[in-house]
């Protein structure tokens, strides 16, 4: 049963993710088509109104900056917005406002599509909150993601002196994409009993005679774009786990798909770009093959359950059922973690500190890869810079300097490259080193011993990869790791997104390299081959000795 | 190919020479600009302090294990740099044969009406200078009088003198050859410092050498996967005190270097250098490395027919007899008027004789007179003691000649003629006397091999276009024989130039050869250009390229020296990337193995101890660089095929076998340090 679920699960996923890729194609193409007669009249307005009415290209520098200040606006606004939620309409269970480093952390985080959360949705936010900052903020930093891959795309597959217009892509990712889909998804969950409403808690008195408070709100409508626009920040604390976020299997499934589909047809959308659907699909395949060995691994372990509790005598025919909802059980449990973590949404529906030393090896080593699936049109922009890497690296070997869909990789291309592939691990190795010499990091940590670094470690990998799932049992609300959090959050995000930006708009502005017979192919199996070996030579190594220190110790210690 | 430059690899003087560079080039300032490598010496003298003043560390435990980290990291660079050193000796010794031949020479300078002797170090372009026989040619410049032949050798390598004169493509000579017969007057056309034969030393002994593009861009990755690593390697002391792993400073270090990409690091410049010296073997000089691997990317190469893909001289193909005279009987003729013609269309009549098996009296041409071949008769032949006449020669002149002395013209001589010609050939009439007994068919022919290798070009990717000047059917018919992709025919040397700007704007990058002036703005043009060195100064000046044996056809191989360059940096990059995998193996479970003894699982290699596993990988990381010293060298092999076939071989060489080998070596060299820890 357990496989079956998951092989659905998956079938149904490429069956959709293809066809999605060429709607997506259809919407940042910028070439009239159908849809224009259905979404213009939404658009047109909206153009009016921001004095949109030339949207010619824009350089890359250009594109870059509009990017960054528009991203600013939102932050200053939803900055002042959180600081001052407590004096502001539909806050009907009297919450305070928010304390200056959390509320920093909160708005890099949600901005930068991480959704990493040290405070609790349901005393931490008043309802105005939830729906103007991180509802808004979910919508708007997944479009702009969207935007980001779009332009990326279009830089390394056509030629001329620009990317598109960022205004144009932001405003088509939310009317044709994120919006529709919102929509539809937040009704279905609806129909399945997830709560969508602006009540206050409810305060009732259960049959032993004391007073419970069940906490609900707007949750549907947030939970749609959490999913969808691979968000990740829930409406309660202990996110989809929680019963009124994911009440059933169903809802689990639609919530597992609604993550995975958008990222899943971004390297289709590629393919039509490119003007070669093989290009596509090596890209998928890459993606798709490290997804199945991080769910394999992930499954298996969890369902070999504890060894620990094994050898105390407890069944183990459940696997290891600790931190996880029975409703779900290991195979809707795995898949998710696996997913959640692949398109680096960050939401989770069982806690991933209480997975088997393994199994929470899945999670942190996908966020370190970011590159499986990856986060909102991030992680094909990541695949695609590997996609560079591996061309440049074994491009030579067919005797020619090495060329990337046409166009010469040349040394200005690969400082950019140089920065992008530093920064990663940069800004996850170090900040993890830095807690560990101070008594404010290490404070914070509730285990010893390995897992304890695995705690660290996977606060940062989740803030690096715009992640945003938590591993729990870090008491990760104090001005240290607020700080720290929110500066890896925000570096991971503008830092690799600008040099990548800079490497389409070199690419686009070079003259083409004619193919032929002695042309490195970068569509056939071969090269998905290839890739593969390059994410695991450059993006997985690097984490190697830390990974042995953490996750691996810890099972080698246990088994 | 010329192999009289081929030195062995690695001759005695050479390697005496590079063990003293590499230990010279141990110094920081030198060390700096491979940043790689640069990192390993730091470490190197990290721990040399800890193994000299181990009280400062607490290393007084682990005194023997630090030296001997110590003397490997000392080897890695050193070996790394005797890499270096040898191939940039290869290129120094040549050099130091070009200086003697340069020396210091007087020169006599013309000043006013007289002569003076001054140095020719002393000489600025425009002076002009008498150099007669057995005396040294002062600086490059151009013949304004008079006729020599000239030995070139030095530069060329080849024996055989060339004849100098003023005017026409033969003009330019250069500083540093010999004039051997007769006294020309050359105006200098370099200053001191810039002529051929010192940008040629330069070249060699790669004084000049500027990485090329796809070296920095391959240098910039290198050096970010250091940087990674280096920050891989200091966080993780801290990390791992949390779970109570105390890790020594000479460990990490350990753990850094067998990281970082320093096989590729100690042989990236190595593999730059031996590329452009096997061009230089090759008798072709390379202005830059650029060009070289520009020759790499070529899809387009323009060729000239003549001389290039044809002999160029027209060689006797068939012989026709006309007005019933018969096929033997005009072959003696033919055969007879040629007995004493040294040309080479005289010399293929009697090849054609031998090759059809006809039979002529050789001894009928005893005591005749040869005529020579001049521009106002367009004719040649022999006149017998008999007293006949044997005349060949444009079929124009022969007609003439015959009607002169009252002979009659057949009627088909104007139709075969006329047919020859149209099929591009050159027709030669034969006549004894006043009788025309047939014409003598002259072609073009196409040298031997190279349909095939214009297959090969085809496989690789690299179209061909043909250049000539004869009309569209020749150009065709040659065409069609050679096997190349498209021909221009009846071209202008504006043409060329033409071609090359419209592939260049589809993005092609076009390699093409010339000699004469009016080919040197193409050559400046061309990607890669490719100019004879019995060409003019102004073509050599606008190639990047120039054959000293003046071959064109060497073109071809240029290429495939140029991708062959290519293949080796990249080979060796995914080879050393790859021996990570096995590096990881070898020394993190021995990292952890104290504290953590559980780590053992990780040992899958079962090696000894954690000293001597840290220490199998350091010593394996070192002595890779000379066993892969040879291969750097000398280049991947590389035969022409398919890109895909061509990647699957070398990535299962080199990225299989990078994967694999580190584990087997680094297991081997365990058991014997294991022996002594």
């Amino acid at each position: 049963m357990d496989i079956l679920q998951i092989v659905i699960v998956i079938g149904v996923l490429v069956l959709i993710a293809k066809p999605l890729g060429n709607v997506l194609y259809h919407v940042f193409s910028n070439e009239p088509n159908r849809t224009d007669h259905v979404f213009g009249w939404l658009e047109r307005p909206i153009y009016a109104l921001i004095g949109l009415k030339q949207r010619g290209g824009m350089s890359w520098k250009r594109y870059a900056l509009s990017f960054v200040v528009t991203n600013l606006m939102l932050v200053a606004i939803g900055y002042i917005l959180l600081r001052m939620q407590s004096g502001l309409p539909l806050n009907p269970n009297d919450i305070g406002s928010m304390e200056p480093t959390l509320a920093f952390n909160t708005i890099i985080s949600f901005m930068t599509n991480t959704n990493l959360q040290h405070y609790s949705g349901e005393t931490g936010l008043t309802y105005f909150a939830q729906m103007a900052v991180i509802t808004m903020m979910m919508f708007t930093s997944a479009a702009s993601g969207f935007s980001v891959a779009a332009a990326f795309v279009r830089g390394v597959t056509s030629k001329g002196k620009t990317i598109g217009n960022f205004f144009e892509d932001f405003v088509k990712a939310h009317t044709r994409v994120f919006l529709p889909l919102a929509t539809i998804v937040a009704l279905v969950l609806v129909a399945l009993q997830v709560p969508q409403t602006l009540d206050p808690t409810l305060s009732l008195t259960t049959l032993q005679g004391a007073t419970q408070q069940i906490a609900i709100g707007p949750v549907a409508s947030l939970e749609s774009i959490k999913h969808l626009g691979t968000n990740g920040g829930g409406f309660f604390g202990v996110n989809s786990a929680h019963p009124f976020e994911n009440p059933n299997p169903l809802t689990n499934v639609i919530q597992i798909l609604s993550m995975w589909a958008l990222p899943a047809s971004l390297p289709f959308m590629y393919g039509r770009f490119a003007n070669n659907r093989k290009q596509g699909w090596v890209i998928f395949a890459t993606m798709m093959a490290l997804f199945l060995v991080f769910l394999t691994v992930a499954y298996t372990a969890e369902k070999s359950g504890n060894p620990l509790l094994n050898d105390v005598g407890i069944d183990a025919s459940q696997g290891s059922m600790e931190g996880k909802e029975v409703r779900f059980g290991i195979a809707q449990s795995a898949l998710f973690t696996t997913v959640t973590t692949a398109a680096t949404t960050g939401s989770v529906n069982n806690m991933h500190d209480t997975l088997t030393p393994l199994g929470g090896l899945v999670p942190l080593a996908e966020m370190m890869l970011n590159v499986v699936f990856g986060g909102k049109g991030v992680g094909l922009i990541n695949m695609l810079m590997y996609a560079i890497l591996a061309v440049f690296i074994c491009g030579l070997m067919v005797g020619r300097t090495p060329e990337f869909l046409g166009r010469k990789i040349e040394p200005h291309e690969m400082k950019l490259i140089a920065i992008a592939i530093l920064a990663h691990p940069f800004i996850i190795l170090v900040p993890t080193a830095a807690a560990f010499v101070t008594e404010l990091g290490m404070g914070s940590l509730s285990n010893s011993g390995f897992h304890g670094i695995t705690q660290a470690l996977y606060e940062y990998a989740s803030s690096a990869a715009n992640n945003g799932s938590g591993f729990e049992g870090l008491a990760d609300n104090t001005p240290f790791w607020n700080i720290t959090t929110g500066l890896v959050m925000f570096v991971g995000r503008y830092i690799s997104i600008i040099a990548m930006l800079a490497v389409a708009g070199s690419l686009t502005r070079k003259q083409w390299v004619p193919e032929t017979i002695g042309t490195f192919r970068t569509d056939n199996a071969l090269f998905v081959f290839l890739l593969i070996g390059t994410v695991i030579l450059i993006g997985a190594l690097t984490f190697l000795p830390v990974i042995v220190l953490g996750p691996i110790a810890e099972h080698l210690t246990i088994r | 190919m010329n192999e009289k430059r081929n030195k062995s690899l690695f001759s005695g003087p050479l390697v005496a020479q590079a063990l003293k560079a590499s230990v010279v080039k141990l110094s920081p300032a030198a060390m700096v600009k491979n940043p790689v490598m640069f990192v390993v010496e730091i470490s190197a003298f990290v721990v040399l302090l800890m193994t000299l003043f181990p009280g400062y560390f607490n290393a007084e435990d682990s005194l023997g294990f630090n030296l001997t980290v110590f003397l490997i990291l000392l080897f890695t660079v050193l070996f790394a740099n005797f890499a270096e050193a040898l191939a940039e000796g290869r290129g120094k010794a040549q050099a130091d044969t070009l200086k003697r031949t340069k020396g210091e020479s007087m020169a006599n300078k013309i000043v006013g009406s007289g002569i003076r002797t001054v140095p020719s170090n002393e000489l600025r372009k425009g002076d002009i200078v008498v150099v007669s026989q057995g005396e040294m040619i002062p600086g490059d410049g151009e013949v304004i009088e008079g006729l020599a032949s000239v030995d070139e050798s030095a530069i060329t390598g080849e024996s055989a003198p060339v004849i100098k004169e003023a005017g026409g493509d033969f003009s330019s000579v250069t500083g540093g050859t010999r004039v051997i017969s007769d006294r020309i007057k050359v105006k200098i056309a370099s200053d001191p410092g810039e002529t051929f034969i010192d940008r040629m030393i330069a070249l060699v002994e790669g004084a000049e050498r500027q990485k090329t593009p796809n070296e920095i861009a391959l240098n910039t990755l290198l050096i970010s996967l250091t940087i990674i690593f280096l920050i891989v390697v200091v966080t993780l002391r801290p990390i791992a005190t949390y779970v109570g792993v105390d890790l020594e400073i000479p460990v990490l270090i350990t753990l850094l270097v067998c990281l970082i990409p320093t096989t590729i690091g100690g042989l990236l410049s190595a593999i730059g250098i031996a590329g452009m010296d096997r061009v230089t073997q090759f008798n072709v000089l390379a202005m830059s490395g650029k060009a070289v691997e520009a020759a790499g990317d070529i899809n387009t190469m323009i060729l000239d027919k003549t001389g290039t893909i044809t002999y160029g001289n027209r060689m006797a193909s068939d012989i026709v007899p006309i007005g019933g005279a018969s096929l033997d009987e005009t072959a003696v003729w033919a055969a007879i008027s040629s007995i004493q013609d040294e040309t080479p269309e005289g010399r293929s009549v009697i090849e054609w004789m031998k090759h059809n098996s006809k039979a002529y009296d050789a001894t009928l041409g005893d005591g005749g007179s040869f005529v020579e071949f001049k521009a106002e008769t367009r004719m040649s032949g022999i006149d017998l003691k008999d007293g006949r006449q044997v005349r060949k020669g444009a079929v124009d002149s022969v007609r003439k000649w015959v009607i002169a002395q009252g002979g009659a013209i057949p009627q088909d001589l104007e139709g075969q003629a006329d047919r020859i010609a149209s099929e591009g050939g050159t027709p030669l009439a034969v006549a004894v006397g006043n009788r025309v007994f047939g014409v003598i068919y002259l072609k073009d022919t196409v040298k031997p091999g190279m349909r095939e290798r214009f297959g090969q070009l085809r496989e690789m990717g690299i179209k061909t276009i043909m250049c000539t000047g004869d009309n569209p059917l020749t150009a065709a018919t040659i065409a069609r024989e050679a096997g190349v992709d498209d021909f221009i025919a009846e071209s202008k040397p504006e043409d060329k130039i033409a071609v090359i700007r419209r592939e260049q704007a589809e993005g092609k990058l076009v390699a093409m050869t010339g000699d004469g002036t009016n080919d040197a703005p193409a050559l400046a043009q061309a990607d890669v250009g490719l100019a004879m060195n019995s060409g003019t100064m102004a073509a050599k000046e606008a190639a990047n390229m120039v054959d000293l044996d003046s071959d064109p056809s060497k073109i071809i191989e240029v290429v495939a020296i140029g991708k062959q360059l290519l293949m080796t940096r990249g080979a060796l990059t995914t080879f050393s990337i790859a021996n990570d995998i096995a590096k990881y193996f070898a020394i993190i479970p021995a990292m952890f193995m104290l504290a953590i003894p559980e780590m053992e699982a990780l040992n899958i290699m079962n090696l000894g101890s954690p000293l001597s596993a840290v220490l199998s990988a350091l010593v394996f990381n070192a002595i890779i660089i000379p066993l892969l010293i040879p291969l750097a060298m000398k280049g991947v092999a590389y035969r022409p095929m398919h890109a895909s076939r061509l990647l699957s071989r070398n990535l299962l060489v080199f990225g299989l076998g990078g994967v694999i080998a580190p584990f087997i070596g680094i297991k081997i060299i365990d058991l014997i340090v294991h022996v002594w820890i």
